[in-house]
């Protein structure tokens, strides 16, 4: 096999299984991965999920999402994932959606626990969903938020 | 003026940090008053370093709100410790702070 077949292959290799995983490959910690271009411009959920974490996730009692039922403004959601898991890699935020669903990526190194909190826009009323990485196992959680002012456009 | 707000705080073996950034989070989809879009700027990386160790990286899309926050916790800090804190936008400007955990 030519270089240049083997670096085809590496680079087949890190899309498909995934841009942390992929990291992970060429440098021992995956807190060195990228921003995903490919993951935040996807249009939908599963296209977000499988270019950012190489999968899809299925649902865990493990994670649990705190998002108000009503957003009276959808410019600022207040959104807290936490996380019983062990061995936790990243914590994703998705607007089911959302223009773009995937709205943060949160990669934690040695040491950090499993809690991330941000604020978020949303378009509409969605789905958010919160995927956990636990060593290479893909846990998620969703709530439903209603939004009665959208946070895009105005 | 600095850019952010941080506050990190040690309670048990867990330190919780939290952290305001100033910043427009512009989605690039809201058109102007001239009905033109207004372009993309947002942020795309917060790092979080303690001890010389990246504690967490945060990548973000345009739908983290204007002015974001975040919040998260990790273990091995203790009070009087340095974290460090630094943003990067997707047109390369950046900016950082040092706080110590309380």
């Amino acid at each position: 096999m030519t270089i240049d077949n083997k670096r085809r292959l590496l680079l087949r290799g890190t899309l498909g299984a995934g841009a942390l995983a992929g990291a992970g490959l060429l440098v021992p910690s995956s807190v060195l991965a990228a921003w995903s271009k490919e993951a935040f411009a996807a249009k939908t959920t599963d296209a977000a999920m499988n270019a950012l974490l190489g999968g899809k996730a299925s649902a865990s009692n493990a994670v649990s999402i705190k998002a108000p039922d009503i957003a009276e403004n959808g410019a600022v959601v207040p959104i807290t994932v936490t996380t019983t898991a062990s061995n936790i890699e990243s914590i994703s935020i998705f607007i089911a959606n959302n223009p773009s669903p995937l709205a943060a990526n949160f990669v934690l190194g040695a040491g950090a626990t499993g809690y991330a909190a941000t604020r978020v826009k949303m378009g509409k009323t969605s789905d958010v969903i919160a995927v956990v990485n636990a060593g290479g196992t893909l846990q998620s959680a969703s709530k439903e938020v209603k939004v009665t002012i959208g946070g895009c456009g105005g | 003026m600095a850019s952010i707000k941080i506050r990190a705080r040690t309670k048990g073996d867990e330190t919780t940090v939290k952290a305001l950034i100033t910043h427009v989070m512009e989605t690039g989809l809201r058109k102007g008053k001239d009905g033109k879009k207004i372009p993309a700027h947002h942020i795309t990386e917060v790092t979080c370093e303690h001890a010389g160790q990246v504690v967490m990286t945060a990548q973000w899309g345009p739908a983290v709100s204007k002015n974001p926050y975040l919040a998260f916790k990790f273990k091995g800090a203790k009070s009087g410790d340095m974290v460090k804190l630094s943003w990067v936008d997707n047109k390369g400007k950046s900016d950082s702070i040092e706080a110590k955990v309380k």
